[in-house]
């Protein structure tokens, strides 16, 4: 391992805004001082402050808003004479019958299996991580890396039911109105991306003796 | 060494420390450990970045003030702009979902091309713009918020589901929404901490 040598090893702190890389003050430093980054003011930690608890904390929530989001409609189609409530799968469906299966498939992954991802990616990095386990660990990180990437991509959903809100507006004949599902939604989506930032994979590579 | 090192990297993802290197066209440097990039050559100039930015704002205007798509009915017809969109959510007692469209598809991708625009500007005479540190540890921040991407295919997904019941004409806006994706995927990337490196003291 000391090839490849790590910062908090060595006294050094890589600022996680600017990247500069810093001699360690905190041991300097009295317990309740902030050590600012000399670059960009940030303050500099050795690793994401509260990580564990401020990553459980997002996720649970965002589990939370997601059981409503998948379970109560997102959109309702009201015509002369029908009104059609949607869920997040039912509109797959949906796009999968009388539309394009390419294109349910990409809605399935971006609603469905990104969201699901991120819940079982982020809850196996945290359980491992706490256990300072070293199973598969460059797998763990491309796994990170990977929730980091595709998360975003489930807002999809959210926008496609904004579009069809302002655009399916015929007074009496056909109108599309937005239902609290897709507010959850939005939530999910928001927390869940709140949460993997709160991660740190720093804490993949340490090891049981070093976390916080 | 001193307080800080210009010539060590951290990687962002594990902590492990290395000598920076001088990169060549087309190289990237991946972490050893991890597998994070580390560095990428950067092939842009600060000038060809500002025009692409530049660019990217036109069609950023564009984008926003053409009409995305016509719906069709027995007769009638109905378009949308974004901000069309933005006000029928708010309308529909969806306040927070509008809130998110206005932030993630309008302000925060505007802010970020105009304070990016801002720092390559001066970063192009080889100093740094006012409101240097703050703008920069802002674009840290906000840039994981910006979707406009997303919204294209939201729009690809919404038209294909109204195609069923609707006549769909396709509107300038999303021509203009198809050129913006592209100019944000050559400027994704971007790694802006090179900007960091530019003298601190002003001219």
């Amino acid at each position: 391992m000391n090839a490849l040598p790590r910062a908090a090893e060595l006294g050094l702190i890589g600022c996680h805004v600017c990247g500069l890389v810093c001699r360690d003050a905190h041991a300097t430093a009295g317990v309740a001082e902030v050590v600012a980054c000399p670059r960009c003011g940030v303050a500099l930690h050795r690793r994401k402050p509260a990580s564990y608890s401020r990553t459980w904390a997002l996720l649970i929530a965002a589990f939370i808003m997601y059981i409503p989001a998948n379970v109560v409609p997102i959109m309702r189609t009201a015509s002369l004479n029908d009104i059609d409530d949607n869920t997040i799968i039912s509109g797959v469906v949906e796009l999968w019958k009388n539309g394009s299966p390419n294109l349910a498939i990409i809605v399935f992954t971006a609603s469905i299996v990104v969201p699901m991802l991120k819940f079982l990616a982020l809850g196996t990095l945290l359980v491992t991580s706490r256990r300072g386990s070293n199973w598969a660990r460059p797998q763990r990180a491309g796994l990170y890396r990977l929730v980091e990437l595709v998360g975003y991509w489930s807002m999809l959903d959210v926008f496609v039911v904004a579009l069809l809100t302002a655009l399916v507006r015929f007074s009496v004949l056909s109108r599309v109105e937005p239902l609290p599902g897709v507010i959850f939604f939005g939530l999910t989506v928001v927390l869940t991306m709140l949460a993997s930032m709160s991660f740190d994979p720093r804490l993949i590579w340490d090891g049981r003796d070093s976390d916080d | 060494m001193g307080a800080t090192s210009e010539a060590l990297i951290v990687c962002e993802h594990c902590d492990t420390v290395y000598q920076r290197l001088a990169l060549s066209r087309g190289e990237v440097a991946r972490c050893a450990r991890c597998g994070k990039v580390l560095q990428r050559h950067f092939r842009l100039s600060a000038n060809a970045m500002l025009a692409l930015i530049v660019t990217a704002l036109i069609v950023f205007v564009q984008a926003n003030m053409w009409p995305i798509v016509m719906l069709g009915l027995s007769g009638q017809h109905n378009s949308s702009t974004l901000w069309g969109v933005i006000i029928a959510m708010w309308r529909e007692d969806a306040g927070v979902v509008s809130v998110l469209v206005a932030a993630t598809l309008f302000f925060l991708p505007l802010l970020k091309m105009l304070q990016l625009g801002w720092l390559l500007w001066f970063a192009r005479q080889g100093r740094r713009a006012p409101g240097f540190v703050p703008m920069m540890v802002g674009l840290h921040y906000l840039n994981p918020w910006t979707m406009s991407e997303v919204f294209v295919l939201g729009a690809l997904v919404a038209i294909v589901k109204a195609h069923a019941y609707f006549d769909v004409t396709p509107e300038p806006g999303i021509y203009a929404y198809a050129a913006l994706t592209l100019l944000i995927t050559v400027f994704a990337g971007i790694d802006l901490r090179q900007l960091w490196r530019t003298p601190e003291v002003a001219a």
